[in-house]
């Protein structure tokens, strides 16, 4: 019951007129960012980040926590009503959705993914509130062995588990390591591939490489292809579920819910591998098989509610042990340490109010999205249907906002254009983006756990497989790195492609 | 967004093109870290170790793409169309040149214009006209509400200051 009264006591923070209002700004402005075709939530967050950038820290954390759950949920509009959707863990929404949208059931389409997102946001914040106190106590007796051996499975999930090739993943990945070489090491405070630029002394900026990537990569991307855009679908009749859609949906949105939400709080991959699995939990499962790919609604039910479980699961490990494991998760960490906070057993000891108060406000912030988003629904439409050169437009002014906001040099507006050219190429060839800003966050951190437990051991590396957990834990990644490219070798490789996506 | 894999299999030169990339990206590495004290302490393992094995992977997956290059083992994107390309690099170049002589507003407004242009709007100046009113309002909200500091130039001071 501990956790129950640090909840109430979060609430309490949560509940103050003025955190009330940043939670409700974070959650408008995130829905109305990830409502935008070809915004993902890692963007949503990414592009939004100088909003709160001169809040005190439980203010503009809080702002930031409605942003990711805005984000996530007006994502999931954008792919039922475009056949394009704006973040890869709702393409599999857009298989059923957007065949609803055409039959004219966008309505109860966009009603079941609110509602499934609100219950599956709801019951897997509460199950965040009881597991990370629990979470947090083995965390303390973990050792940097048993963190670089967390990192080293993060990093091979991330880049190598999904998608269509492994060498891809572990190049983004590995370019993401080498970039964040640069700038001070943290333990000697040697200046490390500066090459005698003062500006690269800090390091890249994790924000300033998500945006390059996320958004000016992907801008690039769109513009050089100029394909005609398709079409939206109007939503006739009303957003209301008749008796029959409710008695389909309740199963799949709890049923999503608890797919989602253990896959997001383990290092296995983010948002898209729940949805997958869930949709074909829900095509094995359902009586009505026919309609599976002709607008099945549990197709959009447990997929939605899966994706915003396993968003919730994802900061699990962020909020415990400092881990992200999806690119809009290591965007939240930079979030945390634009204020020198560090995610981490220690913030649960040393910043409890702020953290019960971050978490209650999740609570708060999946109440209003459901209140805002099934009125409000017609003015997300309208967000929709802005004209391509104005919103992108729109899109580069804000992303070069965030990098100019924070550090106007000529030099931080270079890499800006040199990553934004490489996410570009990277798009064209198949590269994942994702990785590469992981493994910019997390790689210093791995770096740091491994040295210090090799001094620990005096050197000796056989001290990294000398505990059962860091044994376990380098023993998976390892089957997790070898059996997708054994699947691929085989011709499955399929199916691993098709849960992968990069735009988490 | 590229497409799926292509069926042909002929060997392809731009997966020799990115393995040339990372392994230039693992020789600025390895030049770096040959000019670093080392420094190991009692780990064994000093400040240019972990690069040294992150450009040594680095090499390792310059190789492998070479060899799935040979095999046309990479997806082959559909045609570019350069122009929409160039036209936004432009105005993000123009918006660093500019940004310290002009001011926020008024690159940023470039900014916007010439990426709209990229996307098929014009004429270009409607474009920069639409820009500046969206950037005077960003600067309004960002710099004097939400205390973020962006450099002005002579109309933010005329506008803001004056």
């Amino acid at each position: 019951m501990e956790s129950f009264s640090l909840l109430m006591q979060g609430l309490s923070t949560a509940l103050d007129p003025v955190i009330l209002l940043y939670a409700l700004i974070g959650v408008t402005l995130g829905t109305a960012v990830g409502v935008l075709p070809g915004i993902g939530p890692a963007l949503t967050v990414a592009l939004l980040l100088p909003v709160t950038y001169g809040l005190d820290p439980a203010g503009s954390l809080i702002m930031f926590a409605g942003i990711y759950y805005g984000g996530m949920y007006g994502g999931s509009t954008t792919s039922i009503l475009l056949n394009t959707p704006g973040e890869s863990a709702s393409i599999v929404t857009a298989i059923e959705g957007n065949q609803m949208a055409r039959q004219g059931r966008g309505g109860p389409a966009l009603a079941t993914a609110a509602i499934g997102s609100f219950v599956a946001g709801l019951i897997a914040t509460l199950l965040l509130a009881f597991l990370a106190p629990q979470v947090v106590k083995l965390a303390l007796t973990l050792g940097p062995r048993e963190y670089f051996a967390l990192m080293v499975l993060a990093f091979v999930t991330v880049s190598a588990t999904f998608g269509d090739s492994s060498l891809r993943g572990l190049t983004s990945l590995f370019i993401g390591l080498a970039l964040a070489c640069v700038g001070i090491d943290g333990l000697t405070g040697a200046a490390r591939l500066t090459y005698g630029v003062p500006q690269l002394m800090d390091g890249i900026e994790t924000t300033t490489l998500a945006v390059a990537l996320f958004a000016i990569g992907e801008a690039l991307a769109v513009a050089a292809i100029r394909e005609p855009p398709d079409g939206m679908h109007r939503v006739r009749g009303s957003v209301k579920m008749t008796g029959e859609d409710w008695r389909r949906s309740w199963k799949a949105w709890l049923r999503g819910t608890f797919i989602g939400f253990p896959i997001g709080s383990m290092p296995a991959g983010g948002a898209d591998v729940a949805s997958f699995l869930s949709y074909a939990a829900e095509r094995k499962l359902t009586k009505h098989p026919e309609e599976f790919g002709k607008g099945a609604i549990e197709g959009v039910a447990g997929p939605e509610a899966a994706n915003n479980a396993a968003a919730a699961g994802t900061l699990v490990p962020l909020l415990t042990l400092g881990l992200p494991t999806t690119a809009t998760a290591a965007i939240m960490l930079a979030g945390f340490q634009q204020f020198g906070l560090q995610p981490g057993p220690l913030l649960f000891v040393m910043n409890a109010e702020l953290v019960w108060g971050l978490i209650a406000s999740l609570l708060i912030a999946n109440v209003m999205l459901v209140v805002l988003n099934l009125p409000l629904i017609g003015l997300w439409i309208k967000l929709l249907s802005i004209p391509r050169p104005w919103l992108y437009g729109g899109i580069l002014l804000f992303a070069t906002l965030g990098t100019i906001g924070v550090n106007a040099s000529p030099v931080e507006l270079g890499m800006l254009i040199l990553f934004g050219v490489m996410g570009y190429g990277m798009r064209l060839y198949g590269y994942p983006v994702a990785p590469v800003v992981v493994g910019l966050i997390l790689g210093p951190m791995a770096e740091q756990q491994l040295r210090r437990a090799l001094a620990i051991a005096q050197g000796d590396w056989t001290t990294l497989v000398s505990t059962p957990v860091s044994a376990t834990l380098l023993g998976i990644s390892a089957v997790f790195l070898v059996v997708p490219m054994l699947m691929r070798l085989r011709g499955r490789g399929q199916v691993l492609s098709q849960v992968a996506g990069d735009a988490d | 967004m590229s497409e799926g894999f292509s069926p042909e299999r002929r060997p392809r030169r731009a997966a020799f093109v990115i393995a040339a990339g990372l392994a230039g990206l693992a020789a600025l590495i390895l030049v770096d870290a040959a000019g670093l004290k080392q420094d190991g302490g009692y780990a064994g393992v000093g400040p240019a170790d972990v690069p040294r094995i992150v450009a040594y992977g680095l090499l390792g997956l310059a190789v492998m793409t070479v060899v799935s290059g040979l095999r046309g083992d990479l997806p082959r994107p559909p045609r570019q169309a350069p122009a929409p390309v160039l036209w936004i690099l432009g105005g993000l170049v123009a918006q660093l040149a500019l940004l310290h002589v002009v001011g926020f507003v008024i690159s940023g407004a470039l900014l916007f214009g010439m990426t709209a242009r990229g996307f098929g709007q014009r004429p270009l100046w409607k474009a920069v006209a639409v820009g500046l009113v969206l950037s005077l309002v960003i600067y309004g909200v960002f710099d004097r509400l939400l205390k973020l500091n962006l450099p002005g130039g002579p109309l933010e001071l005329l506008i803001f200051r004056g």
